[in-house]
């Protein structure tokens, strides 16, 4: 066993492990046909258990080097490295595996409690998604990330239309034909950079791009900016971003759950080429700008919106406006802290969407009101806003004394509470330490108990937040107050409005996973020190890509090949 | 050729951009598909156009790459239209059940309201 994990965590095939794994798995759950879904379950679940601890492997493996980051590098097809394709692990891109797997564990968990039955091909097409964020994240080179893309967006459109229905088609359509149109872009750019520069791995157009003439300069600079629409276009930045919340209200838990990562698709490939090709790029105003009206558009989607799902949905993107401003403000310390909340808000996000479908079941089950139908009225008011049969709003009820609130009641609740306090970011949960940490990175860059005047200049960066960086310490406080006025409104109405219903059926399946999402964010709460250390030497290795690029190009293919390394020239 | 490709590019993608836009699922299909081979043609030109040059597969002619055409692009467009292929024949699927679930072939499941080019039929 021990020499197995070592073979594994110094071997550089630990790098594509993470892709094969799931493309395995789903061919192998394609051939044990469509009804077989207890097997197909308990298949998933041992492989995205794989999945994840080959992520941690690599996470620990890649943490090793400190800063000066270990990159493992895996040459497909064992091709010497700018002329075949290439994957590598980095920090960063261990760190987005392990919250993948983690999420879409939680997921696949809960799906096995009903919603894998409700349509066929759910474990299939959920692997084949999870391989295709696992390839994204790992891939060297710009049209191998392309294809992973397509990989990824394949498998999502399947399982956004998994138990079909008018909602979800309706937005599975918006979902498709939107993301037909970027992958459009996505390839234009892609070929712009490839005919100016003559190259597709990612560290060989990192060297290329500084040397090149001015004519292909600019070509290269039109082919980035179109591949940037793209990733805003995953990311869900404003106004790129009608489709998101919609999308992601109509697709069964379960899929929710996982879409919660894949908005951060966008983000890490916007960080990766950002950093790794186009350093200090002036496109970076144009990030912000756009992060900051997403923020604003999140939160005033959080204040009007009554469904949970839609709440939900409007958290994501206020996370995605929060993480891409601080990708476009280009601080390290304020990169490393974006990361912390990235990792928290999608766990909690994820729990939160996966709470919700118990919220929602427990509301239509035994609940006097159809809630779909006047999810727009005030739960305790009828039309004419006079109470409501058998609810008097005064005090002449039966006394509150006698009735103990139920546990499964309780426990829906607590879950609430502390995804609420998440998503807010209000103590004590990570969400709070993620926004402290962003806004002491803004507020004062180089770090916590250093002077603010006396080293300025040091790092060569201003000191000063600037004009953007006050908009975005405003609307970062905004964005918690607005959460929290909609989160609160929304328990009101689901918690403690709620009349005539009986106690919500919780199964273990289905509670579990939000435990342990929300476990999670207490464990980065709890080791966050860890956690931002971690991130803090990411955010310094990806403003160092030499690192990266000396990795990917001096890597040597495995002797003893075939002849066609021979050929390579 | 550089004009004559260019020129076809322009107007693929131009026709393309406009079916996109328009209301009826049909007419978006049409639209992404346009819009797919004008990016096609696209990629293919980032080889640059020549005429009677060889593959690299083909034996040594002479000491630089300049006899020779790029492969890269031709397998990048293979790529590229078999996935823009599979991806079509997903969304034809998805608009023939919107029509059917919705009864009528809007983008938004709604029946807009008779205009002046698409409102031939008002009754779902």
């Amino acid at each position: 066993m021990t020499t197995a994990l070592g073979f594994l965590t110094t071997s550089d095939h630990l790098v594509v492990a993470p892709i094969l794994l799931p493309m395995l798995s789903a061919a192998l759950m394609l051939l044990m046909g469509t009804e077989r879904y207890r097997l197909q379950a308990v298949f998933g679940v041992i492989a995205t258990s794989l999945g994840l601890l080959l992520s941690i492997l690599l996470l620990l493996r890649v943490q090793r080097g400190g800063a000066d980051a270990t990159v493992a590098v895996y040459l497909a097809g064992n091709w010497k490295s700018p002329f075949g394709i290439a994957l590598a692990a980095d920090r960063l891109s261990a760190f987005m595996l392990v919250i993948a797997h983690a999420v879409a564990l939680a997921g696949l968990v809960f799906s096995t409690a009903r919603w894998q039955r409700v349509g066929v091909f759910f474990h299939p097409l959920y692997q084949l998604q999870l391989m295709g964020l696992a390839g994204a994240f790992l891939t060297a080179d710009l049209f191998n990330l392309f294809v992973f893309f397509e990989i990824l967006l394949a498998a999502s459109y399947g399982l956004l239309l998994h138990g079909s229905g008018g909602a979800r088609v309706q937005a599975g359509m918006h979902y498709v034909a939107l993301n037909l149109a970027a992958s459009s872009l996505f390839l234009v750019g892609a070929a712009l950079v490839y005919g100016s520069t003559g190259t597709l791995s990612m560290a060989d157009l990192a060297q290329r791009i500084p040397h090149l003439l001015p004519g292909d300069a600019s070509l290269v600079r039109t082919g980035a900016a179109l591949l940037a629409v793209t990733f805003l276009t995953k990311a869900a930045a404003w106004p790129l971003n009608f489709w998101l919340v919609r999308a992601y209200a109509a697709a069964t838990p379960p899929s929710a759950a996982l879409f919660a990562i894949m908005s951060k698709v966008g983000l890490y490939a916007l960080l990766r080429l950002g950093t790794l090709c186009f350093p200090g790029a002036d496109g970076n105003l144009v990030l912000m700008g756009m992060g900051l009206a997403t923020m604003v558009f999140g939160i005033v989607g959080l204040l009007a919106s009554q469904r949970l799902a839609y709440l939900a949905g409007y958290a994501l993107l206020v996370s995605s406006g929060t993480v891409l401003t601080a990708i476009g403000l280009d601080r390290p310390g304020l990169t490393a802290a974006a990361l912390y909340y990235l990792a928290s808000s999608t766990l909690a996000a994820s729990a939160f969407l996966l709470l919700t479908d118990l919220v929602e079941r427990w509301r239509n089950g035994g609940a006097v009101f159809a809630p779909q139908q006047r999810a727009a009225e005030a739960p305790f008011l009828g039309r004419d806003l006079k109470p409501m049969d058998g609810i008097d709003l005064d005090e002449t009820q039966e006394q509150p004394t006698g009735r103990m609130l139920p546990t499964p009641n309780a426990l829906v609740g607590v879950a609430f509470v502390l995804c609420a306090l998440v998503l807010a970011g209000l103590p004590p949960l990570s969400g709070f330490t993620a926004k402290f940490a962003l806004l002491s990175s803004l507020l004062n860059p180089l770090g916590l108990g250093r002077g603010v005047t006396d080293v300025a200049g040091i790092a060569g960066q201003s000191n000063t937040p600037g004009v953007a960086g006050w908009v975005f310490v405003a609307l970062l406080v905004l964005t918690g107050f607005a959460g929290l006025l909609g989160f609160a409104r929304a328990g009101m109405r689901n918690f403690w409005a709620a009349t005539g219903r009986g106690v919500p059926r919780l199964r273990w399946v289905e509670c579990a996973p939000i435990a342990v999402l929300l476990a999670g964010n207490i464990a980065l709460t709890v080791f966050g020190g860890q956690a931002l250390k971690y991130l803090d030497e990411t955010a310094i290795a990806l403003r160092r890509p030499q690192a990266y690029i000396q990795a990917l190009m001096g890597a040597r293919p495995a002797p003893g090949a075939s002849a066609s390394q021979k050929a390579a020239p | 050729m550089e004009a004559i490709l260019a020129i076809a590019i322009g107007v693929l993608a131009s026709a393309g951009v406009w079916l996109l836009l328009r209301g009826r699922t049909f007419q978006v299909v049409m639209g992404l598909t346009l819009l797919s081979y004008a990016v096609n043609l696209f990629i293919f030109s980032t080889g640059r156009l020549s005429v009677d040059k060889e593959p690299v597969l083909l034996g040594p002619l002479g000491a630089t790459l300049q006899h020779y055409d790029d492969p890269l692009p031709q397998a990048l467009v293979l790529t590229a239209i078999v996935i823009g292929f599979a991806m079509t024949a997903l969304l034809l699927v998805v608009t023939m059940a919107l029509r059917g679930l919705s009864g009528n072939d809007h983008v938004d499941g709604i029946h807009a309201p008779p205009g002046p080019r698409d409102g031939q039929d008002p009754a779902p």
